[in-house]
C-alpha cells in the first residue's frame, strides 16, 4: 500500500509540473510580459534592461525552474492588473470560492444520496418517476439560466434572499466567512444552489443506479435470508457498497464545481476565485491566470490523493498488496 | 393444537402455486406442489435447470423476487401459516427458525464487512446479548464449521478466505440462531469438486448434531443418495415423484425419474449434468397440457396428453404418472 501511495504522489507531482509548465507557456505565448510592465512609451533599452532585471533573458530552462521554485512558495509575481502580488490577490478571494464550493458540495451530497437512495429503493413510486423527470432538468439545464431564474423567483419576486454579492461576512482570524451568521449565509444559499444543482441530480441518479444494482446481489439476498432488518440491510449493507463510485464521482466533481464556479460566480457577481480568472482573462492578467491554473491542479490532485485514500478505508479489498487487481 | 405439535410435519407445502405475471400472460413456474418435511429430515429436491426448486425454495422462505408471488396454496411451518403472515414476522422466522443458502454462495457475503460483523449482526438480529458475547459465539461458530484459527480469522474478510473456507462461513451464517430449517440451494455447485464433498459432509453432521432439517437442492444424485432420506423429483414446475431415497433411487416409479436415475453414472465423481433423457423439458411458456412429461415420455397415451396425474401411493412412493392409475392406463398387465 505504501507503494502505492508513493506512486501516486509522484504521478500528483508529474501533473502538477505539466500545469505548472503549460501556466509558465502563458507568459511568452500569450503576448510579450515586458509590454504589460513598461510603458508603451519605453525605449528598446529599457526594455532590455527590464528583460535582464527580471531574467527573461535566461535560457528557458532556467526560467521556468525559477518560475517553479517560485510558484511552490506561493509566489506568482505581481497582478498587472491590479499591481498588487498574485498570491494577495488570490489569498483575498479564495475563501469565497472554497466557502461556495463546500457549502455547494455538501448540498450535493446530503440531498442527492438520500434522494439516490429513495429513488433506488422505490424505483417504481411515483414520487421517485418525479424526482428523476426533476433531475432530467437539473442535468439539461445550463448553470447560468439556473442561476437567473433562482435570481427571479427569489430575489425579484418573493425578495427572499440577495441575488448578487456576499452580503454579510464575518472575520473569523482574517478569513472571511459567510457561515458565520444567517445574514452571510442568505447570501451564499442561491449561488450554491445553483452551484450544486447539477452535481445533485447527478449523484442522486449515480446512487439510485448503484443502489439498484447492490440491491441485486447475492449478498443482499443472503442478508434478507438472515432475517437482517430492511435497515440494516438498505443502509449497511447496500449503501456501504455504492460508497467507492459515489467517493469517485463526488471528488472529480468538486473538480467541476471549482470550474463551474467561474459561471457562478459571474451571475451573482461573487468575489472568488473564478470571478477574478475571468476578470484576469479580459486583462491578459497572465500572472493572474497562471496562478489561478496552478491552484486548480493543485486542488484537483489533492482530492484524487484523499479520494484513494478513502477507498482504502471503504473497501478492504483494496488493502492488498497489489492494489487495481480488483477492478 | 400445541399438543399436536409433536406428530406434526415441520413444514408442509400444499398445493403450492407460484406465478410470472407477464405482458404476455402468467407463467405458472411452480404449479401445485405438495411436500412436507419432518422435524430433523433432510429432503432432496432434485430436477432439470428450470424445474422450479430454487424459487420453491424462495417461496418458503418468502423471498420471492416481484412479480413473482405465491398465488395459490399454503406454507405451514410448525403449526402455523406464513404464507401470508406479512413482511415484518416473515422477517422474524428468516435466519432464526428458517434459513437459507442460496445457489453460487461463494457472492453470498459482503465484501465490505469482516465474517466476524456479518455473524454478530445475524446473531443480534435475532437474539438479545451483547457485541462481546455474540462475537464469542461468532468464533464457536466459525470453530464448529472447522475454520482454523477463528479467533484470528474472525476479522477478516470474505476476500481472504478460499472459497471451501467462505463456504463454511456461509454455514456458520445459516446455522447461527440455530434455526430448525435450512433451505440449501445447490450448495456446492460453486466449489471444486474435490471441497464439495467436505462441504455436504459438513452440513450433514451439524444438522445432524443440532436436529436441523434440511431441503437440500441439488443436481447431484450421488449426494441426494448419501444425504437424504426423502427425496422429491421436480419436473416442469410439478413434483412427479416423492418418496424415501432408496426407493426413488433404486426402484423409480415415473419414467422421468427413472430415466434420470439412468443417467447417473457408474462412478460417481464425475457426475455433471443429470440430463440424458431425450428431448429437453418445455419452457414456461409451452407446457403441454396433461402430463408434463409427455412430449419425452417412452410410455405416453392417450390420457397423458390430455389431463395431468396427480400424485399416487406407488409402492413405497408417491408419482404423478397415469401408468399407476389402474383405471386409466390402456391395456392391462404389467407395463414396468
Ligand atoms: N423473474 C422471473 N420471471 C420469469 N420467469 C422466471 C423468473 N425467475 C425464474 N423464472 C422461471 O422459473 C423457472 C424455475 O426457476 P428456478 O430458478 O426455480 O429453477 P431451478 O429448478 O432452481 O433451476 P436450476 O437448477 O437452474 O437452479 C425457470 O423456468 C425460470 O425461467
Ligand atoms: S403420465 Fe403418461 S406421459 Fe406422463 S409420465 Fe406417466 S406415462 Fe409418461
Ligand atoms: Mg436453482
Amino acid at each position: 500500500m505504501l507503494a502505492y501511495i508513493v506512486r501516486r504522489l509522484l504521478q500528483s507531482i508529474l501533473v502538477l509540473i505539466a500545469v505548472g509548465f503549460i501556466a509558465f507557456s502563458l507568459f511568452n505565448f500569450v503576448g510579450d510580459p515586458i509590454n504589460n510592465m513598461v510603458g508603451v512609451e519605453a525605449t528598446d533599452a529599457e526594455r532590455d534592461a527590464a528583460r535582464k532585471r527580471l531574467g527573461l533573458d535566461d535560457p528557458f530552462p532556467v526560467q521556468f525552474a525559477r518560475f517553479a521554485a517560485n510558484a511552490v512558495q506561493g509566489n506568482f509575481g505581481q497582478s498587472y492588473r491590479l499591481s498588487i502580488p498574485v498570491e494577495t490577490a488570490i489569498a483575498e478571494r479564495l475563501p469565497a470560492t472554497l466557502e461556495l464550493v463546500f457549502v455547494a458540495a455538501v448540498m450535493a451530497l446530503a440531498i442527492g444520496v438520500p434522494l439516490g437512495v429513495y429513488t433506488g429503493l422505490h424505483r417504481d413510486g411515483a414520487i421517485s418517476r418525479m424526482l428523476l423527470t426533476a433531475s432530467l432538468i437539473g442535468i439539461s439545464l445550463p448553470t447560468f439560466l439556473i442561476g437567473i431564474l433562482l435570481i427571479l423567483v427569489f430575489s425579484v419576486w418573493l425578495g427572499w434572499l440577495p441575488s448578487f454579492g456576499r452580503g454579510a461576512t464575518v472575520d473569523l482570524w482574517g478569513w472571511e466567512t459567510n457561515l458565520a451568521s444567517w445574514e452571510g449565509f442568505k447570501s451564499i444559499i442561491l449561488p450554491a444552489v445553483t452551484l450544486c444543482l447539477f452535481q445533485l441530480t447527478l449523484l442522486m441518479r449515480l446512487v439510485r443506479a448503484e443502489m439498484l444494482e447492490v440491491l441485486r446481489a447475492d449478498y443482499i439476498k443472503f442478508a434478507r435470508a438472515r432475517g437482517l432488518t430492511n435497515r440494516a440491510i438498505h443502509f449497511g449493507h447496500a449503501l456501504k457498497n455504492t460508497l467507492v463510485p459515489v467517493i469517485t464521482i463526488t471528488g472529480l466533481q468538486i473538480g467541476s464545481l471549482i470550474a463551474f464556479a467561474i459561471i457562478t460566480e459571474t451571475v451573482f457577481q461573487w468575489p472568488g476565485m473564478g470571478l477574478l480568472f475571468l476578470q484576469a482573462i479580459q486583462f491578459v492578467d497572465i500572472p493572474v491566470m497562471a496562478a489561478y491554473l496552478c491552484l486548480v491542479a493543485f486542488i484537483f490532485v489533492v482530492i484524487n490523493l484523499v479520494v484513494d485514500l478513502l477507498y482504502y478505508v471503504i473497501d478492504p479489498r483494496l488493502r492488498l498488496d497489489r492494489p487495481g487487481q480488483v477492478f | 393444537m400445541s399438543e399436536a405439535r409433536s406428530n406434526q410435519h415441520l413444514l408442509s407445502v400444499e398445493n403450492l402455486r407460484v406465478e410470472f405475471p407477464t405482458r404476455r400472460g402468467t407463467l405458472v413456474a411452480v404449479d401445485r406442489i405438495s411436500f412436507h418435511i419432518d422435524e430433523g429430515e433432510v429432503l432432496g429436491v432434485v430436477g432439470e435447470s428450470g424445474a422450479g426448486k430454487s424459487l420453491t425454495g424462495a417461496a418458503i422462505i418468502g423471498l420471492l423476487e416481484p412479480p413473482g408471488r405465491v398465488a395459490e396454496g399454503n406454507i405451514v411451518f410448525d403449526g402455523e401459516r406464513i404464507d401470508d403472515i406479512g413482511y415484518e414476522k416473515m422477517r422474524r422466522l428468516r435466519g432464526n427458525q428458517i434459513a437459507m443458502i442460496f445457489q453460487d454462495p461463494l457472492t453470498s457475503l459482503n465484501p465490505l464487512f469482516t465474517v466476524g460483523r456479518q455473524l454478530t449482526e445475524t446473531i443480534r438480529t435475532h437474539v438479545s446479548i451483547d457485541e462481546r458475547k455474540a462475537r464469542v459465539r461468532a468464533i464457536e461458530l466459525l470453530n464448529e464449521v472447522g475454520i482454523p484459527a477463528a479467533d484470528r480469522r474472525v476479522d477478516q474478510y470474505p476476500h481472504e478466505f478460499s472459497g471451501g473456507m467462505r463456504q463454511r462461513v456461509v454455514i456458520a451464517l445459516a446455522l447461527a440462531v440455530n434455526p430448525r430449517l435450512i433451505i440449501a440451494d445447490e450448495p456446492t455447485t460453486a466449489l471444486d469438486v474435490s471441497i464439495q464433498a467436505q462441504i455436504i459432509t459438513l452440513l450433514k453432521r451439524l444438522c445432524r448434531e443440532h436436529g436441523t432439517s434440511v431441503m437440500l437442492i441439488t443436481h447431484d444424485m450421488g449426494v441426494i443418495a448419501e444425504t437424504a432420506d426423502r427425496v422429491a423429483v421436480m419436473y416442469a414446475g410439478r413434483i412427479v415423484e416423492i418418496g424415501p431415497v432408496g426407493d426413488v433411487i433404486k426402484r423409480a416409479s415415473h419414467p422421468y425419474t427413472r430415466g434420470l436415475m439412468n443417467s447417473i453414472p457408474v462412478i460417481r465423481q464425475d457426475i455433471e449434468q443429470l440430463v440424458q433423457i431425450d428431448g429437453s423439458m418445455p419452457r414456461l411458456t409451452d407446457i403441454p397440457p396433461g402430463c408434463a412429461f409427455n412430449p419425452r415420455c417412452p410410455k405416453v397415451f392417450e390420457t397423458c396428453r390430455t389431463e395431468r396425474p396427480e400424485l399416487v401411493d406407488v409402492g413405497a412412493t408417491k408419482a404423478a404418472c397415469w401408468l399407476y392409475d389402474y383405471a386409466r392406463r390402456p391395456g392391462a398387465g404389467s407395463t414396468t
